[in-house]
């Protein structure tokens, strides 16, 4: 298997509670990786820790054989790790294009050269274009990004994403408050993903995890209590009693 | 639209109407443009701050106030010294304390942000009011105007010429600046810096660069304001100039280079008018401040997106 992320015993603590205890999981090129528990089991920290956001307070988080643990958020979005939030995080004023390209200036910044229009800009703009072909909003590129659907905002979410050309991407419930016709689309556009990705998804909706995960984890407060095929986490007794018991 | 292309053109007619502007001024009203020139050149500088970048300072006047006192204290006692020279002098020594305070402050976010840039300032203030390196509360003239070959800066004429390029300099700099990516970048940390970062920007040398780069204008605004008075005291300094620059902005409308413009040429026509006796009378002349508070708040209540808002707020009345 080919691992690009993985975390060794990562650990959060806030004040007396743990939010994330001891998490050790791999993120391999080619898999949905899904992480899924109750609100508080820990997935956002996760996310928020693997991506830079916030600090550990115990562990290793290694991206390609190197420690990557104490870099900054930046340094690792412009090694690949890119994500994206459960809140829409667009720019609203942005026009959907500039949303994306603006995205992808991270890696093209030039930002000395102040004689060029970033809007001409032959580093980012292409790849902003492809970004935008592949999560399906080509055609409302010169839109105000205030202006989409909530579903179409969702997949400017994850096309902001792309435009950073990740390899592992980190994506934060990304199917929420989307209708059925919407969360038809983003799984197709997920399973065109997984082909060039490490996906580590973190999503409430169990049918769609069920479907397209590949692999799956099952988190109970911050603890990891089992990582396996779905057939065989949907037959594990631990997981059924702690969790998807819960809900029938 | 029509309209979008003839506003486009507007700064370059301005530029245009302000170089052949001194023939037909009286004295008195060419030194009022002159004043609006130099502000405009500070207002434009916070406007790179907080219009560009969303990082609100309550202490832009101590850039401006070191590179007015740089201008005096770098000049020979009794020859000229080079305009150019000394001009980079003054921007050198306000960025510099800039990249000192952007340094520290920028850690810091929000009303935090503005206390600390306001601290720093009152430092600045301080170290010119009590210590008598800058003449101390009397503050320091300037005795030899800067000149190189036939070009004097102590002509109002050629000084007017001098200001006036540098307000097209800093204007043109900062339009190219805006359609750069890294002034598009710098929208993008206005609007929500956590996802620029998630992006790949190290959004704290963005914003420590807006900082430096609006602290070197600002100096070039108080060169100018040492040459054109030939005197500095340590009031440039002070927390009331920083709220002067922040109102003018408010005022033209933030956001937009040519708001910090009308907003300077606002702030100094009102402040003029409303401390004429021969025009508002004794009484009120004497708290022009008084006038001026009360104007700015019905502007802010009736144009919220500031004077460059009036024509978009006049034309959806009329329709």
């Amino acid at each position: 298997m080919n691992t690009l992320l993985s975390c060794h015993g990562l650990t959060r603590v806030f004040g007396g509670l743990t939010a994330v205890d001891r998490a050790t999981l791999d993120f391999a090129l080619g898999e949905v990786h899904a992480v899924i528990g109750t609100n508080g089991a820990g997935k956002s920290t996760l996310i928020n820790m693997l991506s830079g956001e916030m600090p550990v307070s115990g562990g290793r988080i290694m991206l390609d054989g190197q420690d990557i643990t104490r870099w900054p958020q930046p340094r690792r979005a412009r090694a690949g790790i890119g994500r994206s939030y459960q809140r829409t995080t667009i720019f609203p004023e942005f026009t959907v294009l500039e949303n994306c390209r603006l995205s992808a200036q991270a890696a093209h910044a030039r930002p000395w050269a102040l004689w060029e229009a970033a809007a001409a800009c032959t580093g980012s703009v292409p790849i902003a274009r492809r970004a935008l072909a592949a999560a399906g909003l080509a055609e409302v590129a010169a839109s105000p990004a205030g202006s989409l659907s909530h579903g179409g905002k969702r997949q400017l979410e994850i096309a902001m994403c792309l435009a950073t050309e990740p390899r592992v991407l980190l994506l934060d419930e990304p199917l929420a408050g989307m209708g059925s016709e919407e969360t038809e689309r983003m799984l197709a556009l997920l399973a065109t993903l997984k082909a060039g990705h490490a996906i580590l998804l973190v999503e409430h909706d169990m049918d769609a995890v069920f479907r397209i995960a590949d692999r799956i984890t099952v988190m109970v407060n911050g603890q990891v209590i089992a990582t396996d095929a779905p057939q065989a986490i949907r037959a594990n007794p631990q997981v059924q009693v702690a969790y998807l018991g819960e809900h029938g | 639209m029509a309209g979008t292309a003839t506003w486009r053109w507007l700064p370059l007619v301005v530029a245009a109407v302000l170089a052949v502007l001194p023939s037909v001024l009286t004295p008195y009203t060419s030194d009022l443009v002159t004043k609006i020139i130099v502000l405009a050149v500070f207002a434009l500088s916070l406007e790179l701050l907080v219009g560009m970048t969303g990082l609100v300072s309550l202490g832009h006047a101590a850039f401006l106030g070191i590179g007015a006192y740089t201008a005096v204290l770098a000049s020979p006692e009794y020859d000229a010294a080079n305009p150019l020279l000394l001009g980079l002098a003054c921007v050198g020594a306000a960025a510099t304390y800039a990249l000192f305070v952007g340094a520290l402050s920028l850690r810091t976010r929000g009303v935090y942000f503005i206390m600390v840039t306001l601290a720093f300032a009152q430092m600045a203030y301080f170290v010119f009011h009590d210590t008598p390196l800058g003449g101390g509360t009397d503050g320091i003239y300037l005795n030899a105007r800067p000149a190189l070959g036939d070009f004097d800066s102590g002509e109002k004429l050629h000084f007017y010429y001098l200001a006036l390029a540098a307000l097209v300099g800093t204007y043109g700099l900062l339009a190219l600046l805006r359609r750069s990516r890294f002034g598009h970048a710098l929208a993008g940390i206005r609007v929500n810096e956590q996802r620029m970062r998630a992006a790949g920007f190290a959004t704290y040398l963005y914003k420590l660069a807006a900082f430096v780069l609006a602290g070197a204008l600002a100096g070039l605004a108080g060169f100018l304001l040492a040459v054109k008075d030939g005197y500095v005291n340590p009031e440039l300094l002070s927390w009331h100039e920083s709220g002067a620059v922040l109102l003018m902005i408010i005022l033209g409308g933030i956001g937009h280079l040519r708001g910090a413009v009308i907003g300077a040429a606002a702030f100094v026509l009102l402040k003029e008018l409303y401390a004429t006796p021969a025009i508002v009378g004794e009484v009120l002349a004497q708290h022009w401040q008084l006038t001026l508070g009360f104007t700015i708040i019905a502007f802010v209540a009736l144009l919220p997106r500031g004077l460059i808002g009036l024509s978009a707020r006049l034309r959806a009345v009329t329709r």
